[in-house]
């Protein structure tokens, strides 16, 4: 039953094959036997998630269920959780318990889901391996001595082992692309404004999105279809029609022009990869898509243009973590500066503060021109870039990681080898663009994933190509062997 | 409001050495009268218990996001317009990042290098009667602050967030006025004008209405401006001009035995009547503005600023040159009836009710704000309505009674739910106008007086006004005066 996509248990409960509490109680099982090994959980709300179930099949037994009703997931512990410990995998939020639902938990708890637990995370999502979670690193079910990616590895490891069907993310620089490459899984970023903010605790606000981690395209477009939509509580979110996702998954791809930024494939690009996107671009050129070469000329400066913006955001989203409201307080302060500096030399990891120091600089007098208005300036060149070469293809092709799966402790004490991890990532956030990673081949037993790109709120393009390529391949469906 | 008008200028007027220029720029915080906070559904209504109106947004708990209050847009504009600046039709928000405990996210959301208001210019009537242009460089929108309290909490801070995120407009001039009491009176013109546009309910106490001023000075003729201290916590217009005037005399003082101003913001205490230093230029906070990724910039069409342009309200000056030129009041008539909106709607109010313009004006500023004073009430809580006094006024105007006969009437009135009629005729009040009655009781008069008739009729001029007093005590204050002085003027000059 675990080996079942999202869509095929939507099916089977329809059917009445299974109830929502059978399928609460396999994957808890799951969970409670394979996760101390994964460490894919912070908190496993069980009691929870059996009273869900038992209302998900009330609804069947009177025909009130939609497509998402009993369907076990897990939300990254970024998402506030009425009632529920929301950590943001730090120890500064330990302690909080939110008193509200992110629109996006609020809208899939609407759908009927069930809540298996939150799932783990870099320290306020500032990392690329799951490394700089307060409650340790899980590991990826193909390795177990390697990293799931970050920051969504959490969800990444849950999924990928099966212990839950599928799992929310969020995307500031590659944190739902990259651990979905690692982990074999298709990992949706929405469009900047797509979905609402509210409640996601903020990391980066210009560039952070939440979004799908799941087995299929289509079992994506089943969950966008309940997180898509504007809200009133995020100025951001964006009045924009949401498609239903599922309805244009098997249109033909004969029109369709694939754009490749030969940035992309420099003669940097691991060779094995480049190898699995020219066997991918096979298949697609055999579903009837062109292939086309584009430039992205500024797409190097991404990765230290991202550093500045993200960190400068990041100084003043975190600031409100003061030991004054909630949250982690140092014990017997003299004094508010010392309150202040204690909590938060206390409650904040080494990369939250290495980015808060960065971010700080940045914003500094004397140097808020030469870094965050320039970088704006170079964000806005970055965007136009893309324009131009959507004006020429309809999606763009590249890998979603310069390797596979790294070691764990392989690059923590390097920073700079750690954010390069995010390399072709980073600039579709500050383009605010959506993009996708799936499952494209393997190197050495370990899950190679392919990153589609597309203009804005073009998601429902981007899971139709994805989902005519799962069609005719099946990378899609291997899962690491000890988790079968 | 906690000023009173007539003292504030010459209070502090004593000598400020003629060879220094004061220099002096306000920036004024105003609060909008809103329903909800600036960026969050909360209410803003003034002393609820601690943290009742503090909402998830107010807390700055973790994923909570801002939504624009669009009210608060549209009053920021309104004020715009009336100082007639450019509306900018883009303006951005920018978080302006220090740590308070009272500062729930760490930042205040501001605007920074776009204000939704540029520049404008405000224009004032001195004492002398002089107009004065005083140049606006901006007023942008931001949230207010919590509120720490350090009393009743044994070893501890309290921190109330009530305050918080409820809107301001932060109003800024440039440094054009010359005066503690050229500054009075801009505060004055603006509390009256926001007031008029309905945008802030004017209340120093509670603080809707806040100044920091920015005070230099410099030797007459020098173009060089002197170093600049901020004084800040001046929540009255008497503590503006007393703190101005205490922060010139203390820089004159430095200055004229060779020392220099430091730049620094200094803090007015009331209670000492001075400033003393608060924080130094040096330890000024890098408050590390940058535009705030939360919120998208503030776009406004030419329509929108129209549709605000031309629901404008009559402005104070357009409303004073109204009453000068429609109701013939004198320019300190119109003045005072202008200060303040409700006095003059009060005012029109009573001309509509057909009173005479003129005597409608000495009513408002004599017998009923001597009784508002008394009462310690705003005309707005005002017991004796319009239409009531109104029905007084018209028997004045008709001359069924006098002046003085009203005015115990209005006693009356203002204690009583009774009508002008019923108390008329309760206290037999009816003014007596017929000719032959009045005639009568002269007749009386002169006829129980022979000597000081005769005194008068040899030429003892001062006579007559004993005559008058002696009539009016007979007829119990009832008589038309100017019937008496013409009919008492006949029987005089004209023996039999």
């Amino acid at each position: 039953m675990h080996n079942a996509t999202l869509s095929e248990l939507s099916v089977a409960l329809k059917n009445k094959k299974i109830s929502s509490k059978e399928l609460t109680a396999h994957f808890l099982a799951r969970i409670k036997k394979y996760d101390p090994d994964l460490n894919s959980f912070i908190t496993v709300t069980a009691e929870n998630a059996y009273r869900q179930a038992d209302i998900a099949d009330t609804h069947y037994k009177k025909g009130s269920a939609g497509p998402l009703t009993g369907i076990p997931i897990a939300h990254k512990d970024i998402l506030c959780t009425n009632g529920i410990k929301t950590s943001c995998g730090s120890k500064m939020l330990d302690n909080f318990i939110a008193p509200y639902d992110a629109s996006v938990v609020h809208a899939l708890h609407q759908a009927g889901t069930v809540l298996l637990g939150k799932t783990n995370m870099d320290e306020f999502a500032m990392g690329s391996s799951n490394e700089t979670s307060f409650y340790g690193p899980s590991k990826n079910p193909w390795d177990l001595t390697r990293v799931p990616g970050g920051s969504s590895g959490g969800s990444s490891a849950a999924v990928a082992a099966r212990l839950v069907p599928a799992a929310t993310g969020s995307d500031t620089g590659g944190s739902i692309r990259q651990p979905a490459a690692f982990c074999n899984l298709t990992g949706l970023k929405p469009t900047y404004g797509r979905l609402s903010r509210y409640g996601l605790i903020a990391f980066a606000s210009s560039l952070d999105q939440a979004g799908p981690m799941t087995q299929t395209a289509e079992d994506a477009a089943l969950l966008m279809n309940v997180m898509a939509g504007f809200d009133e509580k995020d100025s951001t979110s964006i009045h924009e029609p949401v498609p239903d996702y599922t309805h244009s998954l098997n249109d033909a791809l004969q029109d369709l022009t694939i754009g490749l930024p030969k940035e992309y494939f420099s003669a940097d690009l691991d060779p094995n990869i480049a190898a699995i996107i020219e066997a991918a671009l096979k298949q697609y050129e055999r579903l009837g898509a062109r292939i086309k070469t584009v430039s992205l000329p500024s797409c190097h400066l991404a990765i230290p243009l991202y550093y500045i913006i993200a960190s400068a955001e990041c100084s003043s989203n975190l600031a409100r973590y003061d030991g004054i409201r909630y949250g982690y307080r140092c014990a017997n302060p003299v004094d508010l500066r010392d309150l202040y500096e204690r909590t938060r030399a206390e409650g904040f990891g080494k990369e939250v503060k290495r980015r808060l120091i960065m971010g700080t600089y940045v914003l500094s007098a004397g140097y808020y021109d030469a870094y965050y208005v320039k970088a704006q300036k170079i964000r806005s060149l970055i965007i136009q870039e893309f324009e131009q070469a959507f004006q020429q293809v309809d999606v763009l092709l590249g890998p979603t990681t310069p390797s596979t799966a790294f070691k764990l402790g392989e690059k923590v004490n390097n920073p700079i080898s750690m954010y390069l991890s995010d390399i072709y990532t980073v600039a579709i956030n500050l383009a605010c663009l959506p993009a996708l990673s799936i499952p494209a081949g393997f190197i050495d037993g370990l899950p190679v994933g392919m990153q589609f790109i597309a203009r804005p709120f073009t998601e429902a393009k981007l899971l139709n190509v994805a989902h005519r390529y799962q069609q005719v391949t099946d990378w899609h469906k291997k899962i690491p062997e000890r988790f079968k | 409001m906690s000023d009173n008008n007539k003292n504030t200028a010459n209070e502090t007027k004593d000598a400020l050495p003629l060879m220094w220029e004061p220099v002096i720029g306000l920036e004024v915080h105003v609060q909008l009268s809103t329903r909800s906070k600036l960026f969050s559904g909360s209410s803003t209504t003034y002393g609820a218990d601690p943290n009742t109106q503090a909402c998830h947004i107010d807390l700055a708990l973790p994923g909570v996001l801002p939504v624009l209050n669009a009210k608060a847009v549209s009053m920021a504009v309104q004020f715009g317009l009336s100082i007639e600046a450019d509306i900018s039709s883009y303006s951005v928000f920018a978080r302006k990042n220090y740590f308070y405990p009272d500062l729930p996210k760490g930042y205040q959301i501001s605007q920074y290098e776009s204000p939704i208001v540029g520049r404008g210019a405000l224009n004032l009537v001195l004492e002398s009667g002089e107009q004065k242009s005083v140049r606006i460089i901006r007023a942008h929108l931001e949230e207010d602050a919590g509120k720490s309290l350090h009393e009743a909490l044994d070893d501890l801070s309290g921190i109330d967030l009530n305050r918080a995120g409820i809107p301001l407009l932060e109003i800024v001039s440039e440094p054009d006025l010359a005066s503690p009491n050229e500054a009075v009176i801009y505060l004055k013109t603006l509390h009256t004008l926001v007031c008029y546009l309905g945008i802030c309910d004017g209340n120093l106490q509670e603080g809707s209405f806040r100044c920091d001023a920015n005070v230099s000075v410099r030797k007459k003729g020098q173009k060089k401006l002197g170093a600049r201290v901020e004084v800040k916590n001046l929540n009255s217009f008497r503590f503006v001009e007393k703190a101005i005037h205490y922060e010139i005399k203390r820089q004159i003082k430095i200055l004229e035995k060779g020392g220099h101003i430091n730049q620094e913001t200094r803090l007015y205490d009331s209670d000492k009547q001075e400033t003393r230093p608060m924080r130094s230029k040096e330890d000024a906070h890098d408050y590390r503005y940058f535009s705030d990724p939360d919120l998208r910039p503030v776009q406004l069409t030419h329509e929108y600023i129209d549709i605000l342009r031309k629901t404008l309200p009559e402005l104070p000056h357009k409303k004073n040159q109204r009453f000068q030129q429609d109701y013939g009041l004198s320019h300190y008539d119109a003045c005072l009836l202008t200060s303040h909106c409700a006095v003059a709607s009060y005012f029109e109010n009573l001309v509509q009710q057909k009173v005479p313009a003129k005597l409608a004006a000495n009513w408002i500023m004599g017998e009923l704000s001597a009784a508002l004073n008394k009462a310690n009430l705003s005309i707005e809580q005002s017991p004796l309505s319009a239409q009531r006094l109104a029905t007084l006024l018209q028997r004045v105007a008709d001359k069924t009674i006098s002046n003085n006969m009203a005015k115990d009437i209005f006693a009356a009135l203002w204690a009583t739910k009774k009508t002008v009629a019923d108390i008329i005729q309760e206290q037999g009040l009816q003014q007596v106008t017929d000719h032959y009655t009045i005639i009568q009781i002269i007749d009386t008069v002169l006829a129980a007086n022979p000597q000081q008739l005769a005194e008068y009729r040899s030429g003892k001029n001062k006579l007559y006004s004993f005559f008058v007093g002696q009539i009016m005590k007979a007829s119990g204050g009832k008589l038309n005066p100017q019937q008496l002085n013409d009919l008492l003027k006949q029987k005089l000059d004209q023996p039999e």
